[in-house]
């Protein structure tokens, strides 16, 4: 209303100085709308050639075909190395989060000698650049004549996903009131049932999150992977080896599948959130 | 459950508690009954040791010293979930993942109480909330989330319920619905509570009893009026509404009375009310009971002249002034709005009288600031 | 007891396997980095004979990547910092009810695979994409000039990888600030670039920090963006410990480059934090 108004008692304002004020107003906007636009492009190529009927190599756009949304695990050793991705994901997933989440419950929770030092060893990880980290398994399993492969792999992801679960499940335990836990035992909850019944679900989404995060930081990984995997193709491998001669489409189908599916459990959890809130 | 509810109850005898973290004693030698089915408020500043003392009565500290007895069973070192006492917590501590109805019945379910329908829907009745049951905690008013507190509570009829500054979130005008209220419920109820609060106010509308706390220790223990009318010490006195405390010095008896002579000027009061140990005293006044009069009036009861009037605030149902007496101090006088006669302006030559039944005496070394620089609003937990 | 043994008995599985798959790791490392060719053996055959100028040699030898590496990580970390600052503010501030809407926008592009987004620039920025053909039309770059293989398109490379690792810190710390703040320094006479300068960044420095090292630390280690990107000019100290493992067998080199490597990061890091004074972020 007041902004008709003020438009309509200053009719002789020039377009420049009009859109100089619109520019200002919505300068965050504009900044937001290029960010994600930044954000998104590679996504959109991504997604954009896995509809590309390309043959072999996927470089130049030659046609539009569903086929390679049709037979996704048409390209040889793109789907083998897929269900190795997911295999080794799951795995680091529930072990980094089971150790990762005790981790978090002893800093978080308690108070004891040795705490800060505790403290430490959950940010050294994080501190040492993946390649040292993959280097240096790689060195300890040779000298134990452990031949890399499938588990040495799942041990590798484990060692930096931890560090992640516990960041994350951490910052949530501080963020609970200890009154709630003490008005649960004032109602007759001894202490396991105190975990149970009041720790456990409040913590809850912040151990969802985590484990969502060492799925994906595990699945995505390529530099401790290529150190410690051996023979076995994972599927940043695969799409790393590919690169040099051409990348499949199939390989553009599944990354935009996993975009999509790992997006619409995002936006799923965030709804029952909202629900469960409400 | 591991407690048998009926032999746990009675009153609450607190014997020679002491609370130490390093070297500060938050609670100091402190010894209470708290008999059953009183409304009993812990009164006292930020770090008095009130909220310790209750963690300890929950079962959420353990004394350092001392023992703790609910009717015959002691319970000092029980776990609070062992405790037939329950607690509504500052900001209410309601659980968030919980519905309003789970909320409540969260203490029946752990103590595998049959018919939790119908108890919960029943204090659902009682704090007048029944339409609530199926909401989470974070979609009701401050007011609501109060009353459901108390309901997640008294629910489990427990032997002894402790409110720790329980309306301390809420704005004035509900706070004061809800202290008519609670002392409702308690009737209702017929629970022990036992109420923490830093606000004089709050405690004196609701309790039956008050402890007023300091530094770890019970400074005195009454009625609200006993404490009001016939403090022992300075804290109390100035912790307690306000009062004027003027040196002097006792001089002698007649009959029930004592005399003391204040800069001069001679006073008597009650015998019963004076808390002094020797000759020197303070004599302490409650500002309404003053009454002001220029010099050429006569007046009865006790007198002091010589005053001037320094400063002047209208408020309303009453006037207060600022009155210099001839040794220097500033007397405070609260005068009612309620006798036609025009306010006494500021540089009126005054006398100050008042019945001699309404003084008290402190000792004569006593800290007379003690109590007074502490603002009861001051909401900092200790 | 009871009560004190429990978070030790909490902490012991992840650390024993911490202790046996991280710390172990790295003291063998150590040991391995001062071993020398056993002579005779094979190729890989090594033993220990304490050569501590092993260090010397390697650094000497790749000088030139260790500086291109920290070179490229500081300016990848600069321009994440320089590109998420606006965006976490404006997300945290400025996006209402679609904060969330957002904060997983942010995330969103790194659930494609890693490779795949890389492999995806350079082509792009590659001959066949629309960026170079277009620039040549407009002028701004010469017939002759390419975007691949450049420094250029490495750095850009690491800087949109690692943008979330600056963003999502940024953002936690921005979005703890009390708005109300930022308007008591206005009706305190601070005009907007002086409250940014005087209440809203230093009140996000832990998210400045953070988002910092997490976007150096993994950046100074990559080869990744230089393999995909890059060109044997544009080499960092990743790829040549790479290639020392895999290609040229050479154990010992590639132990004292990583070594070396992990040393300079957290001295580097040690001295950061120091002068930031955040040092509860350990």
């Amino acid at each position: 209303m007041s902004k008709k108004i003020a438009e309509a008692a200053a009719p002789t304002i020039s377009p420049v100085i009009r859109f100089r004020r619109w520019f200002g107003r919505n300068l965050i906007r504009v900044y937001m709308f290029l960010a994600f636009t930044y954000l998104f492009i590679p996504v959109a190529y991504t997604f954009a050639f896995s509809f590309n009927d390309s043959g072999k190599s996927n470089l130049v756009w030659k046609g539009f075909t569903l086929s390679n949304w049709q037979n996704p695990c048409g390209a040889p050793e793109v789907c083998n190395a897929l269900v190795n991705s997911i295999n080794i994901g799951l795995i680091v997933t529930v072990f980094s989060t089971i150790l990762g989440t005790m981790i978090a419950f002893a800093i978080g929770r308690h108070k004891f000698r040795g705490r800060s030092t505790s403290n430490l060893l959950i940010f050294l990880p994080m501190a040492t650049p993946e390649i040292v980290l993959g280097a240096s398994l790689l060195s300890l399993f040779l000298t134990f004549h452990i031949n890399p492969g499938f588990w040495p792999t799942v041990i590798a992801h484990v060692v930096f996903c931890i560090s992640f679960v516990v960041v994350t499940v951490k910052a949530r335990i501080a963020s609970l009131d200890p009154r709630l836990e003490q008005a649960a035992m004032d109602l007759y909850a001894n202490e396991f049932q105190t975990f149970r019944r009041v720790t456990l679900p409040l913590v809850a989404p912040g151990i969802a999150g985590a484990a969502l995060l060492a799925f994906s930081l595990s699945f995505d990984d390529f530099i401790i992977t290529n150190f410690n995997s051996g023979t076995v193709i994972t599927f940043p491998k695969f799409v790393y080896t590919a690169a040099a001669r051409g990348i499949p489409a199939q390989a553009n189908v599944i990354a935009s599948g996993m975009f999509f599916l790992a997006l619409a459990i995002v936006l799923a959890g965030q709804i029952v959130n909202r629900r469960k809130a409400r | 459950m591991s407690f048998d509810a009926s032999s746990a109850r009675g009153d609450l005898i607190l014997t020679r508690i002491t609370k130490e973290y390093g070297d500060f004693k938050a609670v100091d030698d402190l010894s209470l009954t708290i008999p059953k089915g009183s409304f009993f408020a812990l009164l006292g500043p930020s770090g008095c040791g009130k909220t310790t003392t209750l963690r300890m009565i929950a079962g959420l500290e353990e004394p350092t010293i001392g023992s703790i007895h609910l009717g015959e069973t002691d319970i000092t070192t029980t776990k609070p979930y062992q405790r037939p006492i329950n607690t509504v917590f500052q900001n209410y501590a309601l659980f968030p993942h919980l519905t309003i109805f789970e909320n409540i019945a969260f203490g029946l379910r752990r103590r595998g109480i049959k018919d939790v329908d119908a108890e919960v829907n029943k204090v659902l009745n009682l704090v007048e909330l029944p339409h609530l049951a199926g909401r989470k905690p974070t979609q009701l008013s401050g007011g609501q989330q109060q009353r459901i507190a108390l309901a997640r509570a008294i629910v489990n009829r427990p032997a002894l319920l402790l409110l720790d500054e329980p309306l301390g979130a809420l704005d004035l005008k509900l706070r004061r619905q809800m202290q008519i209220e609670l002392k409702w419920i308690q009737k209702e109820v017929g629970l022990t509570f036992v109420h923490v609060t830093h606000d004089q106010e709050e405690a004196m509308t609701m309790a039956d009893t008050i402890a007023v706390m300091n530094e770890g220790k019970i400074e005195q223990m009454g009625s609200p009026a006993d404490l009001y009318d016939n403090p022992e010490t300075a804290f109390v006195a100035n912790f307690l509404g306000q009062s004027n405390l003027i040196k002097g010095t006792i001089t002698g008896n007649d009959g029930d009375s004592i005399i003391a002579d204040l800069y001069g000027q001679k006073i008597s009061l009650p015998k019963n009310r004076s808390h002094a140990v020797d000759n020197s005293m303070y004599a302490g006044i409650r500002p309404e009971k003053f009454r002001i009069s220029l010099l050429d009036t006569p007046v009865s009861g006790n007198v002091l002249t010589g005053g001037r009037i320094e400063d002047v605030s209208y408020i309303g149902v009453s006037t207060q002034y600022q009155v210099e007496m001839p040794w220097g101090q500033e007397l405070m006088v609260f005068e009612q709005n309620d006798d036609g006669v025009a306010p006494f302006n500021k540089g009126d030559a005054v006398n100050i009288s008042w019945a001699p039944v309404f003084t008290f005496a402190l000792r004569g070394d006593e800290d007379i600031t003690a109590g007074s620089e502490v603002t009861p609003e001051d909401l900092d937990e200790e | 007891m009871q009560k004190i043994r429990t978070p030790y008995l909490l902490l012991l599985p992840g650390f024993a396997f911490l202790f046996t798959f991280f710390i172990l790791p790295i003291v063998n490392l150590a040991q391995t980095s001062t071993q020398t060719p056993i002579s005779g053996g094979d190729t890989g055959q090594y033993e220990q004979t304490l050569r501590f100028q092993n260090y010397i040699d390697a650094f000497i030898e790749n000088r030139e990547q260790f500086g291109r590496s920290f070179v490229y990580a500081l300016i990848a970390t600069l321009l994440a910092l320089a590109i998420s600052y606006p965006l976490a503010y404006a997300i945290a501030f400025k996006s209402g009810k679609y904060k969330n809407l957002f904060l997983v926008l942010v995330i969103a592009p790194f659930f494609t695979s890693f490779i795949l987004r890389t492999v995806a620039w350079k082509q792009i920025l590659g001959e066949e994409g629309f960026v170079v053909p277009t620039l040549r039309t407009i002028g701004i770059i010469s017939d002759s000039t390419t975007l691949t293989s450049t420094s250029f398109a490495v750095v850009m490379g690491m800087t949109y990888n690692f943008l979330p690792f600056m963003t999502l810190p940024l953002y936690a710390s921005i979005d703890r600030i009390d708005p109300r703040t930022l308007e008591a320094s206005g009706d305190l006479y601070a005009n907007g670039f002086t409250t940014f300068r005087k209440v809203t960044l230093p009140l996000s420095m832990p998210g400045v920090v953070a988002g910092t090292l997490l976007t150096f630390i993994p950046a100074a280690g990559d080869y990744v963006n230089a393999a995909i990107l890059g060109s044997p000019n544009t080499k960092m100290i990743g790829n040549v410990i790479e290639s020392r493992y895999f290609r040229i067998v050479d154990y010992p080199t590639a132990a004292a480059l990583s070594f070396t490597l992990m040393a300079a990061i957290l001295i580097l890091v040690t001295l950061y934090i120091r002068k930031a004074g955040t040092e509860e972020l350990v």
